[in-house]
């Protein structure tokens, strides 16, 4: 799936401006306290122009004027609901660009007769299907709904949903057991039982967090608001005040200036752009590729102490790799790595087929296999090989086991390779030995590849105030030296799955967010314990629903990203708190000596920006005011770009951005403003 | 001119080398470690014993917010009777009157809340019993108070998580044993020593150089004009206050008094550091305190050195600086210093007419008692403070990606919630005040009041627009200081102050206190490197920036149409 990264595409900009009229109803607009009053006063100003039209008198002002005042207070709405409109539009665009795949796709279902499934099969339409249901889908079929496979195994290619095209296997039992709604099964058959309820999938859940009408604000957004209701509260005061000290001054203040200096006082661009942050939040989070159940989820991301991170698939590629053959003294290079090709020709394991390109493949080497018997690995030997019919027996297996071997047949263990396994053991590798006919011929290292490039993630996390922890099922001594190595703050070794779980409870029970990424059923304890639990959309149902994200991609670091957009969020929503207010000193300085300089002429010092009539200065400002919303509309929506350079360097850069840039930036624009007003009035 | 400003600076310099130790020694006193007042111990016992109070009793904020809040209303139930019927009372060898109702209302009010707005003079409005029985005991108490709100606020901050913000009781008592008392006993023994009657004998009649023969009011003086500084209350003695001569003797007494207002605002700022084991914390706020203290001062002073440039107009020479309504010993520098001093800690003594200070000075009073916050009152300076740190640890807390955290607790809508309803407490009360009597002098200025709203301003314009603005400014700020030129004793200005006094003063206590106490009940959460620290420059320089921003967009157009307006015609 290509995400559209254009910020206006021409089809959502056309029912965002619809919208922008229908969020006009003041039922909507109640939600959002800042901007109700912006239409409290245009609904005001509505009456006034109809009324100038009729009646002249200095405290009404002229129809033209009022008429513009009235006008541009309008488009003030307009630009703040066409914000929030153009996000709800992303996030709803994105979201059924993915809900398109799943919807009407025929389903087999099973029919059940009492309560037990017979071999009925019927075809029905996906979004008929009921949770508990159970349907077949074969070769070609494309899956009806997310479920869970109760029998069979099957490839399945799931490129609709995470844009990887190499097919998964995914098989009854386990932690493979899911199935996404959407994606194409390519071989085999398998039983699927219907895992949720029609509209309630996560894709349903996360288009309602963006829809408006249902989207719950998240605490924080609560925070901000009753802030920003307070600082309006301010300029209700200062404005209401603002007439009886008038009539002492002997000054009259037409309607339409009040109106417009208390539009520009109160926080209308943070007001205005704030819903839009919250949903273009959940948006990037989407366009991760991570489907978020609550906005409050990618807030707490943002604060996240701790991230738990498995070791294999995160920290390292895969399984380890053999990195190194080492000889004994007096074994040749060549009948060494043919000895150790030869140990591992019917070994499967990731592990042995690494030895195997280690060496070069097997075709750089001449073997008769005839009538060779393989030895497979056992829990009892822990070693494997093969005897080939020359007599010649090749084994290769963990150190005490060959060591055992070895001795048994009356041979010693050669020192100096012993020394080489104690130093690969310490250096975080693990050692095989290989013996010919219980003869040591050397060791072979096999070492965990660290992932390019994670070192800096890590060090990335760690200047955002994050703990990395690894979690791995090796011992403590590798995973001390493969922690170091890809610099983690922290590992668990010999990790059990109520390890995981103890260990988020410890750093909890101290004050601090925990996030983890899993995909196993018993995962899902922690991922509910945790505060901020990605589930892989490979992993279980359970899983899935035990966290509070679910990540299409099944990629173990996109954490990292989860955490990153969480603070753009809330850089966003505080920098643009931080404009808005810094914008009304200029805004003072504008329409405060405006008001007074025909009856106190002597206040012309405080026209520090040359302003050049009354009019002209409340115009200028009104339209500055209107026009700040949608020149932050793409601000608002690709968020505040986060560095991590510590909190108090962050806040000086967005203290001198955005604090001093806000009170500079309105002078500015309001003087040019009025010198552009000033060519026609 | 040098030696004036060179005056300002020691004044100041050993205002900050006392308060750091006394600090220390009341972090000491809190925290309950062994000090050199302990043999106060028995004596606190005995007050404990007798009122029946269990000094070792836990409290959570509610309960501590309703001891204090229960104890000031016996306070100002037993001040206004006393006042109503001190006439009737001994120790009034003057034979003062008793105070009418609304005259009454106002002064109980007024110096249970710490501000100390005088309606009457000294010498005549009140007896001997009711200066010392009700205004110095008031001058103890409300500064107690002060203290022991903060000293809970600090429990509060200095636990992890905890329910229990401390008894109220115990820092109250402490407060005026270690603290108040013995440093008014030091101050006015000094005060005694340079010319304060401290007598109960009744007016003394002079001839003065003039020939004229003058009744002077005397009194047991010395030890109330001590508590008014130390306690930041201001009320003075005498009607003049700190300009009057026997109040105020000399440019020695002068620092004195100046050294005794700064003295417990800087220490209990040095207190906090050593009592919640932040230092670096408490001289950042101390320099942003001083920084913004000096904001005020330096144009104060500069137009206070040069004159007025409207009398120079008329050819008189302002060479010795604007010398109108100022006392010749103090001069005009250390008089701006006194001005703003008096004004950014809620004190309200005066020792010049402000009414006569030149706008520029007006304007920078008047912010001084607006944001309230620069040193600030005894104790209450720091809650002040606090409520624009909850507002700069919100918005900078979002400005670093961080749901905003402050010593470690999470601050949400709850928490904002109380601190926007306290900062928009001061700019509604100030400016419905201002607006309603602008609207009385402007409407129905010939009102059938004994004193007719035409009649309340001295000055016309923008001057007597200042007059009622400051009035409802110093009321709000619990300051207590006047633009003397307002007719201020009458029903309006009685009861309307009289009202705004009293919201003032509690709920920016309770205000801090309720945050204080439901942070602390959360759970703690460990510093790391993306926590915003509250004890860097920067955030001491974001705080800085709210505390402007809040305080110019509330009043700027008031100030605006008063003495910019005036400024801006001179």
């Amino acid at each position: 799936m290509k995400p559209n990264n254009a910020l206006f595409a021409k089809e959502l900009v056309m029912p965002a401006l619809k919208q922008s009229f229908v969020k006009l109803n003041p039922k909507s607009m109640f939600r959002n306290p800042v901007m109700f009053t912006v239409e409290l006063g245009t609904a005001i100003m509505l009456f006034v122009t109809a009324w100038s039209f009729r009646v002249k008198d200095a405290t009404v002002g002229s129809f033209g004027y009022n008429l513009a005042i009235f006008i541009i207070l309008l488009l003030t709405l307009l630009f703040a609901n066409f914000a929030e409109a153009i996000a709800e539009a992303r996030g709803k665009a994105q979201a059924d660009s993915l809900r398109k795949t799943r919807e009407e796709t025929p389903a087999k279902k099973l029919m059940a007769a009492g309560g037990i499934f017979t071999d009925e099969i019927r075809t029905v339409p996906s979004s008929q299907l009921q949770k508990g249901d159970v349907f077949i889908c074969e070769a070609g079929d494309t899956i009806p709904m997310d479920g869970e496979i109760i029998q069979g195994l099957a490839t399945i290619d799931e490129s609709a949903i995470t844009g990887e095209s190499a097919p998964v296997v995914r098989e009854a039992g386990g932690d493979k057991s899911s199935v996404t709604g959407g994606t194409k099964v390519l071989s085999d058959k398998i039983k699927v039982k219907v895992t949720t309820e029609p509209g309630e999938s996560f894709l349903d859940k996360m288009i309602a967090l963006v829809e408006g009408a249902s989207r719950q604000k998240t605490p924080n957004e609560i925070a901000l608001t009753i802030l920003l209701a307070s600082f309006t509260l301010i300029f209700v005061i200062v404005c209401v005040t603002l007439k009886p000290f008038a009539d002492y001054a002997n000054t009259t203040i037409s309607i339409a200036a009040f109106i417009s200096l208390f539009v520009c006082l109160i926080p209308t661009t943070i007001g205005g752009l704030l819903s839009a942050i919250g949903i273009a939040g959940m948006d990037r989070a989407l366009r991760a590729n991570v489907i978020t159940k609550s906005g409050k989820a990618v807030e707490t991301a943002g604060d996240v102490d701790v991230l738990l991170l498995d070791k294999t698939g995160t920290i390292t590629i895969g399984n380890r790799k053999a990195t190194h053959f080492w000889p004994t003294a007096g074994v040749d290079d060549n009948s060494f790595t043919e000895a150790c090709v030869l140990a591992s020709l019917a070994d499967e394991t990731p592990e042995g087929k690494s030895i195997i390109e280690l060496a070069g493949g097997i075709n750089g080497h001449a073997y008769s296999t005839n009538g060779a018997r393989f030895i497979e690995f056992t829990a009892e030997t822990r070693s494997s090989g093969i005897d080939l019919p020359s007599g010649i027996r090749v084994r290769k297996g963990a150190f005490d086991a060959i060591r055992n071997l070895v001795t048994k047949a009356g041979n010693n263990f050669p020192k100096d390779t012993a020394d080489r396994v104690r130093d690969i053991a310490s250096n975080g590798g693990t050692p095989l030995v290989v013996s010919r006919n219980e003869q040591v011929l050397g060791v072979i290292e096999l070492q965990d590849i660290i992932k390019p490039g994670i070192q800096e993630r890590f060090e990335r996390l760690r200047k955002m105030g994050v703990k990395t922890v690894m979690v791995t099922g090796d011992n403590p001594l590798t995973a001390k030296f493969i922690a170091g190595k890809a610099g983690v703050d922290d590992f668990i070794a010999e990790a059990k799955p109520e390890d995981k779980m103890n260990y988020i409870k410890k750093e909890q029970v101290s004050g601090k967010l925990v996030a983890m990424m899993g995909d196993g059923t018993n995962d899902a304890p922690a991922l509910a314990q945790a505060d901020v639990g990605v589930a892989m959309n490979s992993g279980t149902q359970a899983a899935k629903e035990a966290g509070n994200m679910v990540d299409l991609d099944n990629d173990p670091t996109k954490l990292i990203e989860i955490v990153e957009i969480g603070k753009q969020l809330l850089i966003t929503r505080g920098t643009i708190t931080t404009f808005s207010i810094a914008n009304d000193v200029a805004k003072y300085f504008a329409i405060v000596p405006a008001l007074f300089i025909t009856s106190i002429p002597a206040l012309q010092g405080l026209n520090v920006m040359h302003l050049k009539s009354p009019e002209t200065a409340i115009l200028a400002a009104v339209i500055f005011n209107a026009l700040i919303i949608p020149i932050l509309i793409p601000l608002a929506l690709r968020g505040v770009a986060y560095k991590p350079i510590g909190a108090s360097a962050l806040l000086r850069r967005n203290l001198l951005l955005y604090g001093v840039g806000g009170v500079v930036a309105p002078f500015i624009g309001i003087k040019l403003l009025d010198l552009l007003l000033g060519v026609f009035m | 001119m040098n030696a004036e400003i060179l005056g300002v600076v020691v004044t100041f310099l050993l205002s900050v080398a006392l308060a750091v130790p006394l600090g220390r020694y009341i972090a000491k006193v809190f925290a309950g470690e062994k000090n050199s007042t302990d043999f106060m111990g028995p004596l606190e016992r005995l007050i404990f014993r007798f009122c029946g109070i269990d000094p070792t009793k836990k409290m959570d904020w509610k309960s501590f917010l309703k001891a204090l809040l229960t104890v000031n209303l016996v306070w100002l139930v037993y001040a206004f009777v006393m006042l109503l019927v001190q006439n009737r009372l001994p120790l009034n060898p003057d034979g003062n009157p008793g105070q009418t109702p609304d005259l009454a209302f106002n002064t109980a009010i007024s110096f249970l809340v710490n501000c100390d707005l005088q309606h009457y003079s000294g010498e005549t409005g009140v007896t001997y019993l009711t200066q010392l029985a009700v205004v110095t005991f008031l001058q103890f108490v409300s500064a107690a108070t002060g203290i022991a709100a903060l000293v809970g606020l600090l429990n509060a901050i200095r636990e992890k998580t905890t329910n229990n913000i401390g008894n109220f009781w115990l820092f109250f008592i402490k407060s005026l044993t270690r603290i108040l008392l013995p440093l008014c006993i030091i101050w006015a023994v000094f005060q005694v020593f340079n010319g304060t009657p401290a007598s109960f004998a009744g007016k003394d009649t002079i001839v003065t150089l003039q020939g004229d023969t003058v009744n002077v009011s005397r009194g047991p003086a010395a030890g109330m004009i001590a508590i008014k500084h130390l306690g930041t209350n201001g009320g003075g003695w005498f009607g003049a206050n700190s300009a009057h001569p026997l109040e105020n003797p000399s440019y020695f007494t002068n620092m004195l008094q100046l050294i005794g207002q700064t003295l417990l605002p800087m220490a209990m700022i040095f207190a906090m550091g050593f009592y919640i084991r932040r230092k670096k914390l408490a001289w950042v706020i101390f320099g942003i305190m001083t920084i913004g203290m000096l904001c005020l001062l330096v144009p104060t002073v500069v137009s206070e050195v040069h004159g007025s440039p409207a009398i120079a107009r008329l050819g008189v020479s302002q060479s010795t600086g604007a010398m109108e309504g100022k006392e010749v010993r103090f001069g005009p520098a250390s008089t701006g210093y006194w001005s703003i001093i008096t004004t950014i800690i809620s004190t309200g003594s005066v020792n010049s007419m402000h009414d006569s200070s030149m706008p520029m000075s007006g304007l920078m009073q008047m912010l001084g008692m607006m944001i309230n916050a620069f040193y600030g009152g005894c104790g209450v300076g720091i809650l002040n403070y606090f409520i624009y740190i909850i507002i700069a640890v919100f918005i900078s807390g979002l400005m670093v990606g961080r749901t905003p955290e402050f010593m470690g607790h999470k601050v949400e809508a709850r928490e904002v919630k109380i601190a926007a309803l306290v900062t928009l407490l001061s700019a509604f009360l100030i400016k419905a005040g201002a607006a309603l009597a602008a609207y009385f002098v402007a409407h129905h200025p010939d009102m059938a009041w004994s004193v007719k709203p035409s009649g309340w301003l001295n000055n016309p314009g923008y001057h007597g627009f200042s007059e009622m603005l400051y009035e409802f400014t110093s009321s709000n700020a619990n300051n207590g200081s006047g633009f003397e030129g307002l007719g201020d004793n009458n029903i309006f200005w009685n009861v309307s102050t009289g009202i705004v006094l009293i919201l003032a003063r509690f709920l920016p206590i309770i205000g801090p206190v309720a945050i204080a106490g439901i942070l602390a009940n959360k759970k703690y959460i460990p510093e790391s490197a993306g926590t915003l620290k509250t004890d860097s420059l920067t955030f001491g320089a974001m705080t800085f920036a709210v505390i402007l921003i809040i305080n110019a967009l509330s009043y700027f157009p008031a100030l605006a149409l008063g003495p910019l307006a005036e400024y801006f015609s001179m």
